[in-house]
């Protein structure tokens, strides 16, 4: 009885928002405070974006994309165009992918799927932690060590080759981990199910589980490429940088252009020229980061509305 | 003797037999020296309480047991005469004959067509699969709710549906002998009746072996019935071991059970 009665008795204005108590007052300076670092956060990739959209965004044209870069000069308006390092950074991204992929999706099934939690797939698993904390620079040293300064592959000196090797190595850890977290990822009830009905462990693994965790390895797949695409420091070790157009069937065993070195390259040169180069090749590549990131997103996104 | 069965089957009426089977977890046994002899084109039951060694004696008819680190058997299972845990045997082999649905709908991300599909092709199936969809379907009950929708994924069914679907997935692989863990469990009434009038069709072709919870459902479905308990372990550790009580046609087990603890579970004095 008397509870009903002091319920009744609530008034509208006990229930009203009062600005004025410490608990609101501590809980607006918070979100302000958390909102305006948030702004903070993702104010330098607006500067770079539009920074590198007015330097760089302004200079594309047809003849970009498909002329040569010339070397440095003092005399020059023009210093050509970047078609041969986009169509660099094209094939040692793909050599990059072609061997950090296989190796990758492997290594994370065997980790998912066949390894029993013992030292051998804890320590591949730190391994891969180490791995992906180490700096890009150091790869670069490494794979030039081994396989620039020996000419192991095919006496090959500076080369395409080599430089997709260092970048595979970046890529590596990014794809073994997103391969290893997304099976984990999928239902142990579909692994009996599957085993249930017959399947043997390779059937249930390439026709059930893999298919089920596409999504989270494509999408990690997509972005350890864009981050391979964007290297510098292991190109400038293994690829070096080419004035030329890749041909003929030395192609990948030669030095070779890319986006990023060239980048580096003509950006300290002393002359203009070269300078506003380096900023479309920077437009250029940012673009296709921004792209290949987009595309990981609706990768996601196409995905996920067909599964429901 | 306690455990040991007590059906007067002749060999050529047993699919699957068990032979003193004891399995444990670890240094720890979870069920111990079971004798269990399972007619064929029957329906078996198993029932206990929770925690006696159900499950673990259902997974290691077809060898799902080998999925889980550390589990290991001693003693024979015949499944035909032939002993499954014989090194030379497959275990893919075993659960080509002997399949299982599980207690959680578990249909596979694919079409409803591609579930039952699945089984089959793996299989080597040569036959007509259309026909193989539509007959596995109709057998499990669910040809009616799929048959305008083949294409649509199988999660898009309701839960109900799904395990029909998880039932037709596996009698498509024409098994020998279908076992169910809790298949209902997951499940509302109305979808529990249907999947039980499902196992009404199926015995005609299949042996099945059910795990339930449920005494009722016991008593509607099945043939013979296995009581199932656990007793503390003499170490004293608090440990339990699960073993079996009595095993005997399911009228006998419900109305005169030979054991005190039978009749104490089937009254619902515990469990
Ligand atoms: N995967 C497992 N690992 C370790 N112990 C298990 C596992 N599964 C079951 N057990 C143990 O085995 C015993 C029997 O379990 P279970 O077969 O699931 O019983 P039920 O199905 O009758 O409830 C329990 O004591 C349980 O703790
Ligand atoms: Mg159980």
């Amino acid at each position: 009885m008397t509870q009903t009665k002091t319920t009744s008795h609530i008034t509208k204005s006990d229930l009203a928002y009062d600005p004025g108590l410490n608990r609101n007052i501590f809980n607006n300076i918070l979100t302000f405070t958390t909102a305006i670092f948030s702004f903070v956060s993702v104010l330098p990739l607006i500067l770079v974006l539009s920074y590198v959209l007015i330097k760089g965004g302004s200079q594309i044209n047809l003849s970009l994309i498909t002329q040569l870069p010339e070397p440095p000069g003092d005399d020059l308006v023009s210093a050509g165009g970047i078609g041969n390092a986009i169509l660099g950074t094209f094939i040692v991204t793909t050599i990059a992918s072609i061997i950090a992929i296989p190796m990758g999706v492997g290594g994370g099934i065997y980790l998912a799927e066949y390894s029993n939690g013992g030292w051998f797939s804890r320590f591949i698993r730190f391994g891969t932690n180490v791995l992906s904390g180490v700096p890009s620079i150091i790869a670069g040293v490494c794979v030039y060590g081994v396989i620039v300064s020996t000419k192991i592959i095919f006496g090959a000196n500076f080369s395409g080759i080599a430089g997709g090797i260092a970048l595979s190595i970046l890529m590596l850890p990014t794809v073994i981990k997103t391969t290893d977290e997304g099976l984990k990822l999928v239902s142990d009830d579909l692994r009996k199910g599957a085993l249930g009905v017959g399947a043997s462990k390779f059937i249930t693994i390439s026709r059930i589980t893999l298919p089920t965790a596409f999504t989270p390895i494509a999408t990690g797949i997509v972005l350890a490429i864009a981050r391979a695409a964007g290297e510098t420091a292991p190109l400038i070790f293994t690829a070096l940088f080419s004035f030329y157009w890749p041909s003929g069937s030395q192609a990948l065993f030669n030095p070779i252009a890319s986006l990023s070195v060239l980048i580096y390259n003509f950006a300290l040169e002393p002359y203009e020229a070269q300078n506003q180069l380096a900023w479309a090749a920077s437009f250029v590549l940012v673009m296709l980061i921004l792209l290949t990131n987009l595309f990981s997103r609706w990768l996601r996104n196409f995905t996920s509305i067909n599964k429901s | 003797m306690k455990g040991s069965s007590q059906t007067k089957q002749s060999d050529r009426e047993i699919t699957i037999s068990l032979q003193n089977v004891t399995i444990s977890y670890g240094n720890s046994e979870a069920v111990r020296n079971i004798y269990c002899d399972i007619p064929r084109g029957k329906v078996t039951a198993l029932i206990g309480p929770s925690g006696c060694g159900k499950s673990t004696i259902l997974r290691s008819l077809n060898r799902m047991n080998d999925l889980i680190q550390g589990c290991s058997l001693t003693g024979r299972v015949l499944f035909e005469g032939a002993d499954i845990y014989d090194p030379k045997v497959d275990p893919v082999e075993v659960r080509r004959r002997i399949g299982m649905v599980f207690q959680q709908p578990n249909p596979f991300p694919k079409s409803i067509y591609e579930n039952i599909a699945f089984g089959a092709r793996i299989n080597g199936y040569t036959g007509n699969l259309d026909e193989l969809v539509e007959t596995s379907l109709k057998k499990a009950a669910v040809w009616d709710e799929c048959k305008d929708k083949l294409n649509e994924s199988g999660c898009s069914l309701s839960g109900g549906q799904q395990q029909r679907l998880c039932i037709a997935r596996t009698i498509a692989i024409q098994p020998d002998v279908i076992l169910m863990d809790e298949p209902c469990s997951a499940l509302d009434p109305i979808s529990t009746l249907k999947i039980e009038e499902t196992m009404h069709e199926l015995k005609k072709n299949f042996t099945i072996i059910i795990v339930t919870h449920n005494m009722q459902q016991a008593l509607r479905v099945s043939d013979m019935t296995a009581f199932y308990n656990a007793e503390k372990l003499e170490t004293g550790s608090g440990g339990k071991v699960g073993y079996l009580v009595e095993f005997n046609k399911t009228d006998k087990i419900f109305n005169s059970p030979t054991q005190k603890a039978t009749q104490d579970y089937i009254s619902g004095k515990f469990g």
